[in-house]
């Protein structure tokens, strides 16, 4: 019977299926961060637990290191701590840990791939939701919480549910200035952010076939946005000519069989889902997000909603509170939207296809005079190094952007940058919760195109009629 | 893990879509290495004023009529985002051992169940008519029983619910994951050895 590729990679993990219980599934590849995982060494600690395979497991400190000069000490002690924290625990434990001095550190999501250590039909997992961003090499992978951070330590297993299966069909061609980031935003606003709940999301079609591993990564990173936990693409060429050359790939294999072993795990033709979503691209325009919920978003031509307009009584709801913390009214075109900030990069839009994008936006223009500050955060120490040898990084700076070192920065603002009350950001991070940025921190979400370009003119512009010089 | 068989507690009325993990507790508390001590910071940009220390009156949860309470009722999609355990951590550090709504984010509901707590889910109309209720009544109070998997109102009205068994099971014995899961030791071993991972 013809099978999807979750379906493939789950069965083949499958340790055990004791009857009442949840499946025994084993892990592949388990990533760790500073964050989420100090209470779950400790808790192996305390139950006088090991680290089953330790080989199996790769650590980086990404939450919050400073982007600024890392001679310095974290200023802050309790980051400096949870830092510090991680590497005793990888000393302990015998877990390979790039820290911030490593040239292979950066943003858990973006080093994985880059390295190789994420291959297709893995089961991947991380203490952090964006997991799903390694979904785009053919993996199945998901974010967990601490207790399972702990529970993959001890066991290298998972105790899980089979999920149900939604195909996201993205028929045609992208069209000209419209992104990968566009895509998953036009995506969560047609499935909404609970559309995924209990699903994992196989992304296919013309449009996803034709994308960069790079974009790939984008989409599947924002799966957890509508609500699905892993997002995964079947791996073909572009895959396979990602992955030739990483350093972490298998050496008992040669290349030839290698390929053909990952080849086997792309979902079957005729292969079955529970569900079917399919978009248009020709009908995805720049997208542009005016609340504070990845699904309040819309097209760069579009306008903020009239509460009116909603139908749903608890969406209206939502809605007038989003609103009244964006400090927008009702009915405002998304161009008319003025910002003060600007961040490039993350997880979502770190990498260097996204920083080559946003240097071609902005070569020989200057940020606007509004525009308080412009982050540009490479997703990796390796990006920043091959965005540095483009030059992309002098463009950025003659430009009036800050170059700074890698992490995850003012995604989430758990290191010193962060937006002030009411500062109105233009970012191309994956979430526009009340306070992500910063307290008070109003986010559009946007591409990096998008974003830039809005640092360039102030406030929010069609991406479509930017006149490249 | 303490059990969860039954709980007769407050009720307290929670009403917004979406409510992400950076709402239920944000980042900057994140930083801590222990898994105690969040309570106080639970909700924390809502139930503050921007003293952080003053609790914010427009927050209905810290009416004094809500004081004490160990049922959340609230609605959609609730515990989205950030896989950050510390949000059911600060949770149940609060006083909260079971929390209702019509729809929980899935890795949300996971964490729920590896700290003793109880994510239930009914229709939305059923969530309608007890924050109705919940508000009409000062000390409005619920029993939830798991064996019998049911809700019982301070009217005597019965609502029954639905879990899958075994995250059932795991909750009224309080197992422990990972001891669950070595009692397989020598299936993971044998599917290491059939994949030469040695």
């Amino acid at each position: 019977m013809a099978k999807n590729i979750y379906e493939k990679i789950w069965e083949a993990h499958v340790v055990c299926a004791p009857e009442g219980q949840d499946t025994v599934l084993y892990i592949d590849r388990h990533y760790v961060h500073e964050v989420t995982s100090p209470q779950a060494f400790e808790g192996l600690r305390l139950a006088g637990r090991n680290v089953r395979r330790p080989e199996l497991t790769f650590a980086t400190m990404d939450h919050n290191i400073p982007t600024t000069d890392r001679s310095l000490p974290i200023r802050d002690p309790l980051s400096r701590k949870q830092v510090e924290t991680l590497k005793a625990n990888c000393e302990e434990f015998g877990i390979v840990c790039f820290d911030m001095y490593d040239p292979r550190n950066g943003i858990v999501h973006v080093v994985g791939p880059e390295l190789g250590l994420t291959q297709p039909g893995m089961t991947v997992v991380c203490g952090d939701s964006h997991t799903s961003t390694h979904g785009a090499l053919g993996a199945l992978a998901h974010g967990i919480g601490t207790s399972e951070v702990e529970h993959v330590l001890a066991t290298q297993t998972l105790l899980q549910k089979k999920s149900n299966t939604m195909e996201v069909r993205v028929n045609g061609a992208l069209p000209h200035g419209i992104t990968p980031k566009d895509v998953i935003l036009a995506v969560i606003g047609k499935i909404g952010t609970a559309g995924g709940t209990g699903y994992v999301i196989e992304y296919t079609g013309d449009v996803i076939r034709s994308m960069s591993m790079e974009g790939r990564m984008t989409v599947c990173n924002m799966s957890i946005e509508a609500g699905a936990r892993a997002g995964l693409i079947s791996p073909d060429e572009i895959t396979f000519a990602y992955l030739k050359g990483r350093p972490y790939l298998p050496k008992d294999k040669s290349w030839d069989e290698l390929v053909a072993s990952w080849r086997e795990w792309a979902s079957d033709p005729g292969c079955a889902y529970d569900a079917v979503v399919a978009l248009d691209a020709s009908e995805i325009e720049p997208q542009v997000s005016w609340g504070t919920s990845p699904g309040m978003v819309t097209g760069v031509r579009g306008r903020v909603p009239y509460l009116a307009e909603i139908a749903d009584a608890n969406a209206r709801l939502a809605a007038e509170k989003a609103l009244k913390y964006m400090g927008l009214e009702e009915g405002t075109p998304i161009t008319e939207i003025r910002i003060n900030k600007m961040f490039l990069g993350s997880c979502t839009n770190g990498r260097l296809e996204d920083l080559r994008a946003a240097a071609k936006v902005i070569k020989g223009y200057k940020v606007h005079p509004s525009i308080e500050q412009a982050l540009v955060v490479p997703g990796s120490n390796q990006v920043k190094r091959q965005a540095e040898a483009e030059g992309l990084d002098v463009i950025f700076k003659e430009a009036g952007f800050e170059w700074r070192e890698a992490g995850c920065s003012m995604c989430l603002a758990m290191n010193d940058d962060r937006l002030n009350p009411g500062d109105r950001c233009a970012s191309t991070s994956n979430r526009n919760f009340e306070g992500r940025q910063g307290k008070g921190g109003r986010t559009h979400l946007v591409s990096p195109a998008m974003a830039v370009a809005a640092a360039i003119m102030g406030h929010f512009v069609d991406i479509r009629d930017w006149q490249y010089k | 893990m303490e059990p969860f068989v039954k709980l007769t507690g407050i009720v307290a009325p929670l009403e917004a879509l979406n409510v992400d993990t950076d709402q239920i507790i944000p980042k900057q508390f994140l930083k801590r290495i222990e898994r105690t001590g969040y309570g106080d910071v639970l909700f924390y940009d809502w139930r503050y004023l921007d003293d952080g220390k003053t609790p914010n009156p427009a927050f209905e949860m810290n009416a004094p009529r809500y004081k004490g309470a160990s049922i959340l009722l609230t609605k959609n999609n609730f515990g989205c985002g950030s896989s950050r355990e510390h949000a059911p951590w600060a949770l149940h550090d609060y006083g909260f051992r079971c929390l209702i709504a019509p729809s929980f984010a899935d890795i949300f509901y996971n964490n729920c169940f590896n700290n003793g707590m109880l994510p239930i889910v009914l229709s939305e109309a059923v969530i309608e008519t007890l924050f109705g209720e919940v508000r009409a009544r000062q000390g409005y109070a619920l029993t939830v029983d798991l064996p019998s998997q049911t809700i019982t109102k301070p009217d005597g009205g019965v609502i029954p619910f639905d879990i899958q068994s075994f995250l059932k099971e795991r909750l009224l014995n309080g197992w422990d994951q990972i001891g669950l899961t070595l009692r397989f030791e020598k299936d993971i071993a044998a599917y290491e050895a059939r994949r030469g991972i040695a």
